[in-house]
């Protein structure tokens, strides 16, 4: 059986890593790379590269991101953030990325999800889906990082982006992203419960706990931290430990 | 020091495969030609795509011809993946495709009782000693991606099976001919051991 996985994410900008992180045995831990290969001699199933430099020049540093992390990295990772184009697309797969994540340029046009899906594979296209609740109970779909509501409900978009092709969702809820909360439960469930393909829980994780119950409660097959792990307030092994001791399934 | 060479016929990245074995300190080369088959100690052939696709490639470079002369040769050659597939008589993936016949068997398409593709870490059961997985217990997780898997028409060459949907080979190997269908180099540091165990058997000969 497949094990859940733990996804540390990495926000980067201009080829740094964007909020502080305290490692007193990292060299440089501004420097994603450094900072990824810690995580994967930490035991991290996966990595995510979410890089926010402007648009213009962000072409260039997502794949020199994704080179440079090929030379001491030996776990899948992602690279999203402004993510548009077919050739975007293939050169950060050629660079070395195992995956990449499309969030703005897919809801504007849904057709890339299906192109990338079928030029690459299924397997390398995460659609990132940031989710919002609404009044009615309802969660709608916000792009630009969270800044613009797009008036398209999470459920019918996340079952949309399956049919076209995605592999896997990463779902962030922009209510709980960032409040250390824990994850939005029951719009994971919701869209776990609704789709067939792999959901990613992320935003609001909190502590370890938080990771454990999203994991029991929504069904989804793998959580997304950041500040929890950055932080070093709890290290990969610990997060591990605990899913292990509630009888779910991980890679020790 | 032995050369390893990273079969390039065309298709798919080879550059995780090429810095995995350089991490551990193999050197390696990209090898686009089949005449240069013969100047390695050691061979990899990586691969993702369709089976179909991938040994066109393969026929058209005179690479099918060129690897069984290589093993023939008895040096070590390890197949990734796709190139674990390619070492069967042939696979079921869109209609009959005619592999390189080197493993007695098939590949069938994974049963629909599960996710398809099988992507993921996964456990793999070390069903035989072998000096490929030195140091890699039994039970340890790996990093799949695929969705068509190896079924061996004899026992005799299956080192190692995974639970999915059913127990499949994920591994095989006789001799000097090895194949995993996970990815070591994607597989974090037993991944790597597993490629350093590679590199070592290339350079005892």
């Amino acid at each position: 059986m497949l094990a859940k996985r733990i996804i540390p994410c990495l926000d980067v900008e201009s080829g740094r890593v964007v909020k502080g992180v305290h490692f007193v045995n990292l060299r440089d831990a501004g420097d994603p790379v450094e900072l990824a290969a810690f995580y994967d001699r930490e035991g991290a199933d996966e990595l995510v590269f979410l890089d926010i430099t402007a648009s213009h020049e962000g072409r260039d540093t997502k794949v020199e991101l994704a080179g440079r992390t090929g030379d001491e990295v030996f776990i899948p990772y992602t690279i999203g953030g402004g993510i548009s184009t077919l050739d975007d697309i293939r050169n950060i797969l050629k660079a070395g990325a195992d995956k990449i994540s499309v969030n703005t340029a897919a809801v504007d046009d849904p057709s890339l999800v299906r192109r990338a899906s079928e030029r690459f594979g299924s397997q390398c296209v995460v659609v990132a889906i940031d989710g919002r609740r609404r009044p009615d109970g309802s969660w709608e779909v916000y792009t630009h990082g969270g800044r613009t509501p797009t008036g398209v409900d999470v459920m019918e978009w996340a079952r949309k982006v399956e049919a076209l092709g995605a592999g896997e969702i990463m779902l962030t809820s922009m209510d709980r992203d960032g409040t250390k909360l824990g994850y939005d439960l029951p719009m994971t469930k919701a869209v776990c419960d609704a789709v067939t393909i792999p959901v990613i829980a992320s935003g609001g994780a909190g502590n370890l706990e938080h990771l454990a119950e999203a994991i029991e409660e929504t069904g989804c097959d793998a959580v997304l931290a950041a500040s929890i792990f950055h932080y070093g307030e709890h290290t990969i092994a610990e997060a591990k430990a605990l899913l292990a001791s509630r009888g779910i399934e991980v890679r020790l | 020091m032995p050369r390893v060479g990273i079969i390039d016929y065309g298709m798919g990245n080879l550059r995780s495969v090429e810095k995995g074995l350089q991490k551990v300190g193999v050197e390696v080369t990209l090898c686009s030609e089949a005449e240069e088959f013969d100047s390695f100690d050691g061979l990899v052939l990586p691969g993702v795509g369709a089976f179909g696709d991938a040994m066109g490639h393969l026929r058209e470079r005179g690479m099918d011809r060129a690897l069984h002369h290589y093993i023939g040769s008895g040096r070590n050659l390890l197949g990734i993946c796709l190139g674990l597939q390619m070492l069967f008589e042939y696979s079921e993936e869109h209609g009959r495709n005619e592999g390189l016949g080197v493993i007695p068997g098939k590949v069938r398409r994974l049963p629909g009782t599960v996710k398809v593709p099988h992507m993921g870490w996964n456990v793999l059961n070390v069903t035989r000693d072998v000096p490929l997985f030195e140091g890699v217990a039994s039970g340890s997780r790996f990093y799949f991606v695929h969705s068509y898997y190896c079924e061996p028409s004899t026992d005799d060459w299956t080192i190692g099976t995974t639970p999915y949907g059913l127990e499949f080979t994920c591994a095989a190997g006789r001799e000097n001919v090895w194949g995993l269908q996970f990815h070591p180099e994607k597989s974090s540091l037993l991944g790597l051991r597993i490629l350093e165990n590679f590199g070592r058997m290339v350079a005892s000969g």
